[in-house]
């Protein structure tokens, strides 16, 4: 499973696409595949604010829970309403359907590339 | 680690890998809900080849076993299993089995992974008061697969040689299986109709492989991840968290298996005083509302509630009813009965659950 060389990487196995000052995130395929089959996400509500490295949402799958830790500080601007019926998009297209939130970031904070985070890995 | 006979195939097939009971098994294939949803509308094949075969053999076999599980071995007749428990002296459980009686001084017993030896070794200790009776653990020398759902008759009927329909619920008998000699069990821990098949080791990854190419696209190889959502939509226990050795039988709602009336067996005196007071806690089944399902080791309120009335021991989001189900010790002393409202701590946040009778899901049959 290739990490896409377009997107950054957070320790805590996000992807980070950044567009201007907008920043869409979601899990990586590492991550959902380490999860299971996700049953359920919790994700914060557009207009809520993020720390770095904070919790601000919740992904479980069959056997277990995951936190979303949040990749920046910023305000979530929108939020993946079609996970709620179908999160299981979240396994099949992790990098695409499968997005989280859409942050407006007031600061980037150092992230990984594609490379540095399959080593992290151990691709 | 020990891998089972199976382990290639698992491999072979792209499973995930887990530690149960220190075996190397696999969780899932591909997806686990497509697993669960396999074995409650077509069929699923497990393999199980981790669960401990112990066999007890004598002429004090039957006198042996009621000295020591709580149920009338001497009323099972040949070909006939019983779930059972074993208990130690204070009444705790040691390990919930099946015991299949297979001849009349030869049972076979299944243990779980995890306490096989732990039984081994309080069957041994008692055997010590001199029965004749011989212990083997011959987990190893077994393949053990479970063909669980609704076509596990129609998909395993092709490959057997006997009637499966004369193989009734809960019974056990020798059949051979593409040529092979193996024992077939109408059990399983799914809640479906289905058969444990014990098969010997070299044959059994060949017998893996036909029953794959036999039920083709009815029959998923499903792994541990979909056999747990199964037990617990059907209300199973499993050792480690609806059983263990600090409960007795009675906190765990199966008194019901204990037969008092068979005379003298280790734990009588102390499963005969608990059954005679009043329990501190039981366990129950419950039910939540949304997506948001309760885990193990969350803690239970009253509506409102400060003070927890328990834990969880397993909570899902059921795949099959689509709703958080869970299982739980209460205390015993609350009226709490269908119906009753709740209130579990998922992760700081109170969500409303009641309680339902057990189990959460029963298979047409």
């Amino acid at each position: 499973m290739a990490n896409p060389e377009n997107l950054q990487y957070t320790k805590e196995h996000e992807w980070v696409l950044v567009d201007g000052d907008v920043a869409t995130v979601g899990i990586t395929q590492y991550a959902a595949d380490a999860l299971g089959e996700i049953v359920y996400v919790d994700l914060p509500k557009p207009g809520s604010s993020t720390s770095y490295m904070k919790i601000c949402g919740e992904i479980e799958s069959t056997k277990s829970v995951g936190e979303l830790y949040a990749p920046m500080d910023g305000e979530v601007i929108e939020s993946n309403s079609a996970l709620g019926n179908a999160p299981e998009a979240i396994n099949q297209d992790p990098y695409g359907a499968g997005w989280l939130i859409k942050i407006k970031y007031t600061q980037l904070p150092e992230l990984l590339t594609a490379a540095e985070y399959g080593q992290l890995t151990g691709e | 680690m020990l891998t089972t006979p199976l382990n290639d195939e698992h491999v072979s097939l792209g499973a995930t890998f887990t530690d149960f009971g220190g075996w190397n098994m696999p969780v899932r294939y591909g997806s686990d809900l497509d697993e669960h949803h396999a074995v409650r509308n077509s069929a699923g094949l497990f393999d199980i080849s981790h669960m401990g075969e112990l066999h007890v053999v004598g002429a004090e076999a039957t006198k042996f076993l009621d000295s020591i599980l709580v149920s009338d071995i001497s009323k099972l007749s040949i070909g006939q299993a019983k779930y059972t428990i074993i208990c130690a002296k204070d009444g705790g459980i040691i390990d919930d089995l099946i015991v299949y009686k297979m001849d009349p001084e030869d049972y076979l017993i299944v243990a779980n992974a995890s306490n096989r030896h732990a039984v081994l070794v309080a069957m041994q200790d008692m055997a010590d008061y001199g029965f004749k009776v011989d212990i083997f653990d011959e987990t190893e020398d077994w393949a053990l697969v479970a063909i669980q759902g609704p076509k596990a008759k129609d998909i395993l009927g092709k490959l057997v040689d006997t009637d499966l329909t004369e193989l009734k619920y809960y019974s056990i008998a020798k059949a051979n299986l593409a040529g092979v000699p193996v024992l077939l069990a109408r059990t399983g821990y799914t809640g479906e109709d289905g058969f444990e098949i014990y098969i010997p080791v070299l044959e059994s990854a060949s017998i893996w492989r036909k029953l794959l190419a036999t039920g083709g696209k009815d029959l998923l190889p499903c792994g541990l991840a979909a056999r747990d959502t199964l037990r617990l939509e059907a209300g199973m226990p499993l050792y480690g968290h609806e059983l263990n050795r600090t409960l007795t039988p009675f906190e765990a709602n199966l008194g019901r298996i204990v037969a008092f009336d068979k005379g003298e067996f280790n734990s009588k005196t102390e499963l005969l005083k608990v059954s005679g007071q009043k329990l501190e806690t039981k366990l129950f089944g419950l039910k939540g509302e949304g997506k948001r399902a309760a885990r193990a080791d969350y803690e239970i309120f009253l509506p409102g509630g400060e003070t927890s009335i328990g834990k969880i021991t397993s909570g899902v989001l059921s795949p099959t009813l689509g709703y958080p189900i869970a299982m739980a010790y209460l205390k015993a002393d609350l009226d709490l009965t269908p119906g009753s409202k709740l209130e579990a701590d998922v992760r700081g946040t109170r969500v409303p659950y009641e309680i339902v009778k057990l189990p959460f899901y029963k298979a047409e049959r």
